[in-house]
């Protein structure tokens, strides 16, 4: 890989052991992946919940964190994913104390780096929104293909390690998605069924991902009839990245690298369309169904909601009351918190029972321990991105609607 | 005879050991108890499986930046394959590998890996020479 002048002298630890390692880190995953050499980044977003890093990770961190203040402190903006614990909700939720120190130990070891907790996965909607062209080192599978498809920005996946060392060094290595005849799309489907609910955005994700199924294809969505609104896009691409591992897909005449359907595969020859009708819509919601069992959870998160969806929330819930054999989560952001506080949202999605949390996202918060300690086994939600991942933690998911998961709340059962 | 198989230049040690095989993909955080070491998600063809100390040999690797730090996580407490070999990885699994110091290789010129070795082949890999030996019995 060709280094700078700077780039080496960090790697013989010029400036510090921390970016030594960091570098380090970027050129044995850059000559991995053939990178020629690493591109300057304006953001860095980290993913490090503890139940991911788990308690060696923040032992990691710790001892960064004990170095000089010059040798440890990120070099350009670095933000934080949910973390695992809402510490104004936890003991309601049954995680334990020994969950709440671990996280507080890894606040502290992030803030003395000088990384910012915004610990969202929504910072596209509610932090900074990545500009066409800008070069990040984007943690979450969901902010990275919104940023690369919405937006036209440029990122790959980027783990925790990897993203901690971007922030740290300032740069990324160059494959992939940073390389413009990397975002040619390989794939094309016709969609023959409108989606219409943020679930159905979900689903229609998840077919395409589970028929793409690589990081290295990139997905065209031709024939949607309206431009999506931004919830829209961010459930279909958090599913479409969850369940298919894609990073990028274009969508001729809403996303911007394709105004057409020709400038989506960069002028080259078309594949022929593999058509997506109701019927594989029906089909992926059966996958899921559950009719008339018991709800033990339902759950709005993964993404982090919006304000527009907390409104909803609120909207579907006013005058209801959630069954007392069922608990309902409604998950955000702390900014988009203490707006839903202020403009009286929490207050109205609370007075039915259910628990607005903020900060975390549900599947990173020691689902496995929750679904124990609560007997929790039959989960409903209206994300496709959640009902593919929580099957791993032993739940039963069910995928609805918004409007059927709150119904199914107040009934508690599968409606 | 022992079959000599060149893929692209890996990450981690050289190591030694036994397959684990499935024509399925691989995510850390979706798929595994690593807790107990056992595949964990009802849908993946190895669910109930240890994949402990064993060689796992699946085509890609899927979803989650968790992975990521799980990697070095469960190496650090052994309940850890021996080594991750894919037909093709995502930026993820690679990046956990190196931070991991976990064995990891990928893009065989021979075809797709989970046809070529199957599950109880004693397998040695050496991944700065991108080189994956099926060994005699």
């Amino acid at each position: 890989m060709r280094l700078t002048e700077e780039e080496e002298a960090m790697r013989a630890g010029a400036f510090g052991p921390v970016r030594r390692w960091a570098i380090e880190h970027q050129i044995a995953v850059g000559q991995f992946f053939d990178a020629e050499d690493l591109v300057p980044v304006g953001q860095a977003h980290i993913m490090a919940d503890t139940e991911a890093t788990g308690p060696s990770g923040v032992a990691f961190l710790e001892e960064m964190a004990k170095k000089p203040e010059a040798e440890r402190r990120v070099r350009i903006p670095t933000i934080t994913d949910p973390r695992g614990v809402d510490f104004d909700a936890y003991r309601r939720l049954k995680q334990t104390d020994d969950m709440a120190s671990l996280e507080e130990r890894l606040i502290m070891a992030f803030e003395a780096l000088g990384v910012l907790m915004t610990n969202t996965c929504i910072n596209y909607q509610t932090i900074l929104p990545p500009v066409r062209g800008e070069h990040l080192a984007f943690g979450d599978t969901g902010v990275v293909i919104y940023s690369n498809s919405v937006l036209g920005a440029r990122t790959n996946f980027e783990g925790g390690p990897s993203a901690l060392s971007a922030g740290l060094t300032g740069r990324t290595p160059r494959y992939a998605y940073h390389l413009e005849q990397n975002r040619v799309g390989t794939r094309h489907f016709a969609l023959e069924h409108q989606p219409a609910s943020l679930s159905d955005w979900g689903a229609l994700g998840g077919i395409v991902g589970r028929a793409t199924n690589s990081y290295w294809e990139v997905p065209v969505v031709s024939n949607c009839v309206r431009a999506p609104n931004s919830d829209e896009l961010k459930h279909f691409g958090a599913a479409l990245a969850s369940f298919g591992s894609v990073a990028l897909f274009h969508m001729p005449g809403v996303t911007p690298e394709a105004p057409t359907l020709s400038d989506a595969f960069h002028g080259g020859p078309i594949p022929s369309a593999e058509a997506i009708t109701q019927s594989d819509f029906e089909t992926f919601y059966e996958g899921y169904a559950a009719r008339g069992d018991k709800v033990d959870v339902v759950v709005f998160s993964a993404p982090q909601l919006s304000l527009l969806e907390l409104e909803q929330v609120a909207s579907h819930l006013d005058g209801k009351r959630v069954h007392r054999d069922t608990t309902l989560l409604a998950v955000t952001s702390p900014e988009i918190k203490f707006a839903a506080d202020r403009m009286g949202l929490t207050a109205r999605i609370e007075a039915s029972g259910a628990l607005l949390l903020s900060g975390v996202c549900f599947y990173q918060s020691y689902a496995r321990e929750m679904a124990e300690a609560n007997g929790w086994k039959r989960l409903m939600s209206n994300s496709a991105k959640l009902v593919n991942i929580i099957g791993g933690y032993g739940y039963k998911p069910t995928l609805a609607s918004m409007e059927a998961c709150v119904a199914s709340a107040v009934a508690g059962r599968v409606l | 005879m022992p079959i000599v198989l060149r893929c692209h230049r890996g990450l981690g040690p050289a190591v030694e050991g036994t397959a684990l095989v499935a024509d399925d993909n691989f995510s850390a955080r979706y798929d595994l108890d690593r807790k107990t070491g056992v595949f964990s998600r009802p849908a993946h063809k190895l669910f109930g499986e240890s994949y402990v100390d064993k060689i796992l040999v699946l085509k890609t690797a899927k979803g989650g930046v968790a992975s990521a730090w799980m990697l070095r996580e469960m190496q650090q407490l052994k309940i850890t394959p021996l080594a991750l070999v894919f037909n093709t990885v995502n930026p993820i699994l690679a990046q956990g590998a190196a931070f991991g110091d976990l064995t990891m290789v990928d893009r065989f010129v021979d075809g797709d890996i989970t046809t070529l070795i199957k599950t109880g082949d004693k397998v040695r890999i050496e991944p700065d020479e991108g080189v994956l030996t099926i060994l005699d019995e």
